[in-house]
């Protein structure tokens, strides 16, 4: 019995050891990465980055206001348009469609749609948008960034809402409660945690996305807040300015990823802080 | 869900007010090469005339399609079309500005410009064929350095661009070999090296790796101080890179002569011609509508007449006067009206 | 559903079990909506998707119909000057860099995933999962800026030391041979492996945290440890739901464009090392689409894309059979 104890401890203790080795080498790469991000974006760090607009390349200028406000406007819109259709499309699949053939078939290419190219679901937009409409704009930009945001939302609002155990579900129905009032009012309740982490894994996807961009909100030096029309967005404006010769466009391009990051970091503090202690229960 | 009610209040909040603004704005996009002389041109020119010309560096493929879409008001490449395409596509094609490229190396001991290579050679060098940096070739052109005996690592672009056309150009025309194996186009089957995205990865890549080469923008030499070298050119001077030398080789083709500016600037006459100059075309619709090509041809006829220090100041060398008189002519041909 | 069920792995789908409702009639209008919401937003999804991938299907025709099926997927050569192109090295290159990812960012995610559901104290909990969470906020680019100018000049100094070690040992040495500069397959691979590391282990986590807790704390009263709850409790409860995150994981490491691109070499040849430059379909796209000028290269790429999402169902269809699998064989244990 002993050497059993003795081999479940070891056991035990090792795992433990390589469960705490694993987190500190994901956490020190984070690290690594977010040093890199700070170390650089400081340093372009300025009050003009706010107020100006993107500056012409060779001056000692700065400015992201227009990119800003149009990644704002391009991520409110693709939420609007991916987080019900997201949501509803899992909570389908997890409380009507259930195992039924053709619930595993919107599973099915649901994932495969993972893991396409973002850069071909900006093609696929470009045809069905871009090119009927006749020029580039913000609005189709968004659909983009909603096709690639759905998959991710529906597959977790899918998983999460199939763990919820059975039982409040009986309560609620035994108190009389419909349908619908039992899935929003318990089902996604008891979800919540799991599936805002969906949507913000989606988010915090699409906020960096530069492929589907480049052919569908195009950029704009400029500042526009008309959603029919190209919009300046970051992802864009870093690939191009990172990629350039001229050094006020470098610093600016990883200041714009130091405040990305920053953004989406605030983002998803704020929205567990909302959830109240949901996230980590006992 | 709480959090979602709120991030709806805070949607409705920004949708408000986004009224379009109906504003005068044109859009252009390819070549990623001229998009810094572009932009810089149209910041000017916005506060000059309050038109906001935006134009996006999307690659001058993508600049041929879209403008042949109609989705944008023109369009830039960096690898011209050629008449036939032209008049099939009901486009019309002039040059805005040139420009160069060169090779830069990294080199133990071996300080910037002091290295001298010629066109076969550098055919050879990308071909795989030269291995090593003590190869008697380079040491031929390179007598008073001492050479290491290193293998040679060769860096190309990986995605597709205009440096890419314009540097395999000039190799197919100084090598016969290289025409035949590879060719010239916005990306080719390389037949050595490793690829780095964009100008910064060729750049980081040549920094990195001892003994390596590689091709980049004349601009991004400049801007980060990489060790470029001489060239022979086809007077056979040796030349450092400037802008003297891109505008030498304009000066040495008669853009005004060539059907729709079909000149490629790679290797031409002239002592003090730089052999890997390039340039840029911008794209117009025959078709589209006559106020949206006449401000097209405002904003650019704007930039060849004051935006010359402009372009100077980001290492891109004017056109020759008599192109940018021709320009006008051509247009004035082509679409029937003018300024 | 009995406790014995769940911990011997049967799948648990609860809510088929759900009694019907009985709702009061005035209920019954906005149930119907509500259903029918939710059965509109499943089928736009699929349709969007499905027309996404209809409309590559049909761009890649000209591509097709020039080198068909078998000879594009087999074929090496991709010149665009000659207009001839083949899938072969890509192909490769996407499983072989995914591959990698996996080996490496799959033990790491569990462990991490373990680490903050069931081992660290409550005030390490909180900072560490949302700090591993923000992995996923950096925008790809960031990770490819990263991968390329911070940790390739590391990597390449530790390259001599794999060469030595690894690339000495019969067999697989092949694999880890190369000059040291510290980009190719591994580089990519290890970059992916950061990249879906927030992917993989915040869905782990969050299912790992949404096993009731009756089932966890009788576990312990038995006196189990803490790793034979995880191990022999959690898993086989949250398997699907695992299986899962891997799978979205291993989605977007198919599917990264930005980061690979920069670290990968962007070599269109086949190399049997690890250690020289490669390329992945994503990165091939974005490398050329846009600077691609005729009609058949444009499809070609296209074609690619296509490629890549057979790449993926067949990955799917394997993934179906494997949890397909464990359900039965530990159905039959039980």
């Amino acid at each position: 019995m002993i050497s059993i104890y003795a081999r479940r401890r070891s056991v035990d203790v090792t795992s433990k050891i390589l469960m705490g080795a694993a987190t500190a080498i994901g956490v020190f790469f984070l690290f690594w990465i977010l040093w890199t991000t700070l170390k650089f974006g400081v340093a372009g760090i300025h009050w003009d980055l706010f107020i100006k607009d993107t500056p012409p390349p060779g001056t000692n200028s700065f400015g992201l206001r227009n990119a800003f406000v149009g990644s704002l406007l391009l991520l409110s819109i693709s939420l609007l348009i991916g987080v019900p259709v997201g949501m509803m499309g899992g909570t389908w699949l997890a409380e009507y469609g259930f195992r039924s053939r053709t619930a595993n078939a919107v599973r099915f290419i649901n994932d495969i749609m993972l893991s396409a190219p973002s850069i071909e679901i900006g093609l696929f937009v470009y045809a069905v948008m871009v090119d009927p409409m006749g020029h580039f704009s913000a609005l189709s930009g968004s659909v983009a960034l909603a096709v690639l945001m759905i998959p991710i939302i529906v597959r977790t609002t899918d998983e999460m809402l199939s763990l919820v155990g059975s039982d409040m579900r009986e309560a609620a129905v035994a108190l009389g409660a419909p349908n619908w009032v039992v899935i929003t009012k318990v089902t996604w309740k008891a979800a919540r945690a799991g599936i805002l982490t969906g949507i913000l894994i989606g988010l915090a996807r699409i906020t960096g996305e530069t492929a589907p961009l480049l052919f569908t909100a195009l950029n704009n030096q400029f500042f526009s807040k008309d959603i029919l029309h190209p919009i300046a967005n970051i992802p864009v404006v870093i690939y191009q300015f990172a990629l350039s010769p001229y050094s006020n466009w470098q610093q600016m391009a990883w200041a714009a990823a130091f405040i990305t990051v920053l953004f989406v970091l605030v983002l998803s503090l704020v929205a567990r802080w909302f959830l109240g202690k949901v996230q980590v229960p006992k | 869900m709480k959090s979602l009610r709120l991030t709806a209040i805070l949607l409705a909040l920004s949708l408000v007010g986004l009224a379009a603004s109906a504003q005068s704005t044109l859009t252009g996009a390819g070549s990623t090469w001229v998009y810094p002389l572009v932009a810089k041109w149209a910041a000017a020119y916005q506060q000059n005339n309050g038109v906001e010309v935006n134009y996006q560096s999307i690659g001058s493929g993508g600049g041929i399609a879209q403008i042949k879409a109609g989705t944008v008001a023109f369009g830039a490449s960096d690898m011209p079309l050629k008449p036939e395409d032209l008049s099939s596509a009901g486009l019309i094609q002039f040059p805005t500005a040139v420009a160069g490229e060169d090779l830069v190396y990294n080199l133990p001991g071996i300080q910037p410009e002091q290295l001298v290579l010629s066109g076969s050679l550098v055919a050879d060098i990308y071909l795989g064929k030269v291995k090593k940096w003590n190869d008697p070739e380079i040491a031929k052109l390179n007598s008073g350095l001492n050479l290491p005996d290193m293998d040679i690592t060769v860096v190309h672009r990986s995605d597709g661009s205009g440096t890419t056309f314009t540097f395999c150009d000039y190799l197919s025309k100084v090598s016969p070999e290289w025409k035949d194996k590879v060719g010239a186009n916005t990306s080719v089957s390389w037949p050595a090296g490793v690829g780095g995205k964009g100008n910064e990865g060729v750049a980081s890549y040549v920094q990195r790796i001892p003994g390596s080469i590689g091709y980049v923008e004349y601009a991004y030499i400049l801007e980060s101080h990489l060790s470029d070298a001489r060239m022979i050119n086809r007077d056979g001077k040796i030349v450092s890179p400037s802008l003297k030398g891109f505008q030498d080789a304009a000066a040495h083709v008669d853009f005004t002569k060539a059907q729709d500016f079909y000149v490629i600037l790679t290797d031409h006459t002239g002592p003090d011609t730089w052999p890997i100059s390039g340039c840029t075309w911008q794209i117009l619709r025959k078709n589209a509508p006559k106020e949206m090509n006449l401000a097209v041809m405002k904003f650019f006829d704007w930039g060849f007449e004051h935006g010359q220090d402009m372009a100077r100041s980001i290492s891109f060398g004017p056109l020759p006067e008599n192109t940018v008189a021709a320009i006008k002519s051509y247009w004035k041909k082509e679409l029937g009206y003018s300024l | 559903m009995s406790e014995s069920d769940v911990v011997s792995g049967i799948e648990i789908r609860p809510m088929s079990e759900r009694p019907k409702s009985v709702g009061r009639s005035w209920h019954l209008p906005a149930d119907f909506f509500f259903h029918k919401a939710a059965v509109f937003a499943a089928f736009l999804v699929a349709g969007v998707l499905f027309a996404t991938i209809i409309a590559i299907a049909f761009d890649s025709r000209t591509s097709i119909h020039a080198f068909g099926i078998w000879k594009f997927l087999k074929s090496s050569e991709w010149n665009p000057v000659t207009q001839t192109f083949g899938a072969f090295p890509f192909i490769i290159g996407t499983l072989v860099s995914s591959a990698i990812a996996m080996v490496l960012g799959v033990p790491i995610s569990f462990g991490v995933a373990v680490f903050i559901a069931e081992i660290a104290p409550v005030w390490i909990k909180r900072p560490v999962a949302a700090a591993i969470e923000l992995l996923a906020a950096i925008p790809s680019i960031v990770y490819g800026l990263w991968g390329l100018l911070i940790f390739a000049p590391v990597f390449a100094r530790a390259e001599p030391w794999i060469n030595d070690k690894l690339g000495a040992i019969p067999g697989i040495g092949l694999l880890f041979q190369g000059p040291p500069m510290g980009i190719g397959m591994l580089t990519a691979g290890i970059v992916l492996a950061i990249m879906v590391l927030p992917y993989m282990s915040s869905i782990m986590r969050d299912v790992f945290l949404v096993v009731p807790s009756s089932l966890r704390e009788s576990a312990y009263a038995m006196g189990a440890t803490t790793w034979e709850v995880a191990w022999n409790i959690i898993l086989p409860y949250t398997r699907t739901a695992v299986i899962g995150g891997i799978f979205l994981g291993l989605g977007r490491a198919l599917g990264e464009t930005m980061a690979v691109t920069f670290v990968i070499g962007n070599s269109n040849t086949l190399s049997s090392s690890f250690l020289m430059p490669g390329a992945t379909i994503p990165s091939v796209l974005a490398n050329e689409f846009t600077e691609a000028t005729t009609k058949l290269y444009v499809s070609s790429l296209i074609y690619l894309g296509l490629i890549l999402i057979a790449v993926t169902l067949i990955v799917r269809f394997l993934a179906v059979l494997l949890i397909r699998r464990l359900g039965r064989r530990e159905g039959a244990a039980a």
